[in-house]
């Protein structure tokens, strides 16, 4: 299903994504999502990769989403949870266990705010056939909120908290993403980057250094920095 | 005398009120802004944002997951009684912080620095944080939440006098630059600037004026109001809208706040607030009545006050709006 309200493309589809669906994707259109996603951070991670224990769940029998997000949920006297606004976190830090994630979970999305870098794109995502959606905002909680029907199940929220466990939501009509990476390692934010960078000379003309400099500014530790 | 139930149950719908309804002068800057935006995707953002803010307040659910970390200001008029003392407040806000947590609900973002430890309702060593500050001749305490994220859209710079205005311009630049790219700033937002005191000051006035004065707001030193208007104007020539997408919407409004400094130095932070701008205040007087509202009218003449004495009887002791 696809439409042009905006004038902007939009679609919706449903989880699992399909290489055909993934293919279609090209960076800019909007994404809404159908069917179960799970989140997934540093806290899962790192219980999975670096200490070596088990996913608490087929996850690719579950779908192919990964959701970088922590819910503001709450957990019920009788068991059950309510969910207000979900929102994602920024993605770039997590670059460091996606190529054993992705083989692991064969996630083919990924959800987060801000993206990862293009190398990042070209040496992780594209070589495991993955995309990138971002949220939109940032902070679209309410609209996100919304979209989630049911929690199926949560796990490791004893051990990791609320915010770090690995949550599975019932999803519909969830969204709006908009396509950051394709299926090339193209991506949206590189473009506008692109173009906003040839304005940023002009934009400091004159604008003299401080007297004091900052490591950073030089990455040579044995300089001085006055 | 206030009792600390009135100030527990207020304290609780603050943070509700701050978690979903968008402050109506931050709604108005980002429809303002909407309208010049040129960007086709920044736009789109924008839009999406406020189709969000609806949700938020139909659904009554909170307008981001992200709570940042949940925080209250205090303004205690000097003639205030509290039935429980100073103690007794501080109590009141770990409770209500922990129980919106549950109720509205609020993700819960605080943990250990080191240990990662979880308590699950936002409350902690030195959280949630607790500003207080004074209001002479009056009776009533002013309570205001913000929950704004903490990870990106802020820096700290130590300039000197020799720098300049444009020594403050290119720092300015450097931060709405760094954060912008990708939206981490989540612009655009109310950036609020601090300038002078000691290091520790200058962050503190800088995420005050960010998250304590409402957009269209002035300083009320003439010159200062012209630099904010500058500084507003400049970061929004960057080129750059929401989520860092080509686009001219970064700045929602700059404020500038100011303390008395080393006299060898021009120290600087600068803020950004959120798409999800979130505070919310409430008056608490004497005879326990309450009246919520969204700006927190924080730099009275009282807290911006040059001299050692306080001239009680002057006209403009009360709060500036």
């Amino acid at each position: 299903m696809a439409s042009q309200a905006s004038g902007r493309k939009s679609v919706r589809l449903k989880i699992p994504l399909s290489t055909e669906d993934l293919r279609s994707l090209e960076i800019g259109t909007v994404v809404y999502l159908d069917g179960l996603i799970y989140t997934a951070r540093e806290g899962v991670y790192k219980k999975v990769l670096e200490d070596g224990c088990e996913p608490p769940v087929d996850l690719a029998s579950i779908g192919n989403v990964n959701f970088h997000c922590s819910p503001a949920a709450a957990v019920e006297a009788d068991g059950s949870f309510t969910v207000g606004g979900v929102t994602a976190t920024a993605s770039f830090r997590f670059a460091k266990w996606m190529t054993q994630w992705l083989q692991r979970s064969q996630a083919k999305v990924i959800i987060g705010k801000g993206g990862m870098s293009v190398e990042d794109y070209q040496n992780i995502l594209v070589p495991a056939g993955a995309i990138y959606l971002t949220t939109v905002g940032y902070g679209t909680g309410a609209l996100l909120g919304r979209g989630i029907k049911a929690v199926k199940s949560v796990y490791w929220i004893e051990e990791l908290g609320n915010a770090q466990a690995m949550w599975i939501f019932e999803v519909e009509n969830f969204g709006p993403f908009i396509v950051e990476s394709d299926l090339d390692g193209n991506s949206l934010f590189e473009q506008h980057g692109e173009l906003i960078n040839a304005n940023l000379e002009k934009l400091y003309a004159g604008l003299k250094a401080p007297a004091l400099a900052r490591y950073g500014e030089t990455d040579d530790r044995k300089d001085e920095l006055i | 005398m206030i009792d600390n139930k009135i100030i527990e149950t207020a304290a609780l719908q603050i943070m509700s009120n701050a978690a979903i309804d968008i402050p109506p002068d931050y709604r108005q800057g980002i429809e303002d802004m909407a309208k010049w935006e040129e960007g086709e995707l920044s736009c789109f953002v924008l839009q999406t944002m406020m189709d969000n803010w609806n949700a938020a307040t139909e659904d009554r659910r909170p307008m981001c997951a992200d709570t940042g970390l949940p925080r209250y200001y205090l303004k205690i008029g000097n003639q205030a009684r509290l039935a429980d003392g100073f103690i007794g407040l501080e109590r009141a806000l770990r409770s209500a912080t922990a129980r919106a947590t549950h109720d509205i609900p609020l993700r819960p973002n605080r943990v250990h620095p080191l240990w990662r430890t979880d308590h699950n309702n936002n409350v902690g060593i030195n959280a949630p944080e607790i500003d207080w500050s004074f209001e002479p001749d009056v009776d009533w305490i002013d309570i205001t939440t913000v929950h704004k994220g903490g990870l990106f859209g802020t820096d700290y710079r130590m300039l000197f006098p020799g720098d300049g205005i444009d020594g403050i311009k290119r720092f300015f630049l450097d931060t709405l630059v760094a954060f912008g790219k990708r939206g981490l700033a989540c612009q655009p937002a109310i950036i609020g600037i601090g300038l002078g005191g000691s290091k520790d000051t200058t962050m503190v006035l800088g995420k005050q004026a960010a998250c304590l004065r409402v957009v269209g707001n002035r300083n009320p030193d003439e010159k200062i109001a012209e630099l904010e208007l500058e500084l507003k104007k400049l970061g929004n020539s960057i080129g750059m809208g929401a989520m860092g997408f080509v686009g001219n919407s970064m700045v929602a409004d700059c404020h500038i706040e100011v303390g008395f400094t080393h006299t060898g130095g021009m120290p600087i932070s600068v803020h950004a607030f959120c798409l999800s701008s979130r505070r919310a205040t409430v008056r608490i007087f004497a005879d326990g009545s309450c009246e919520y509202r969204h700006d927190p009218m924080w730099f009275t003449p009282y807290m911006r006050r040059e001299t050692v004495e306080w001239p009680v009887k002057q006209a403009g002791a009360k709060a500036s709006v």
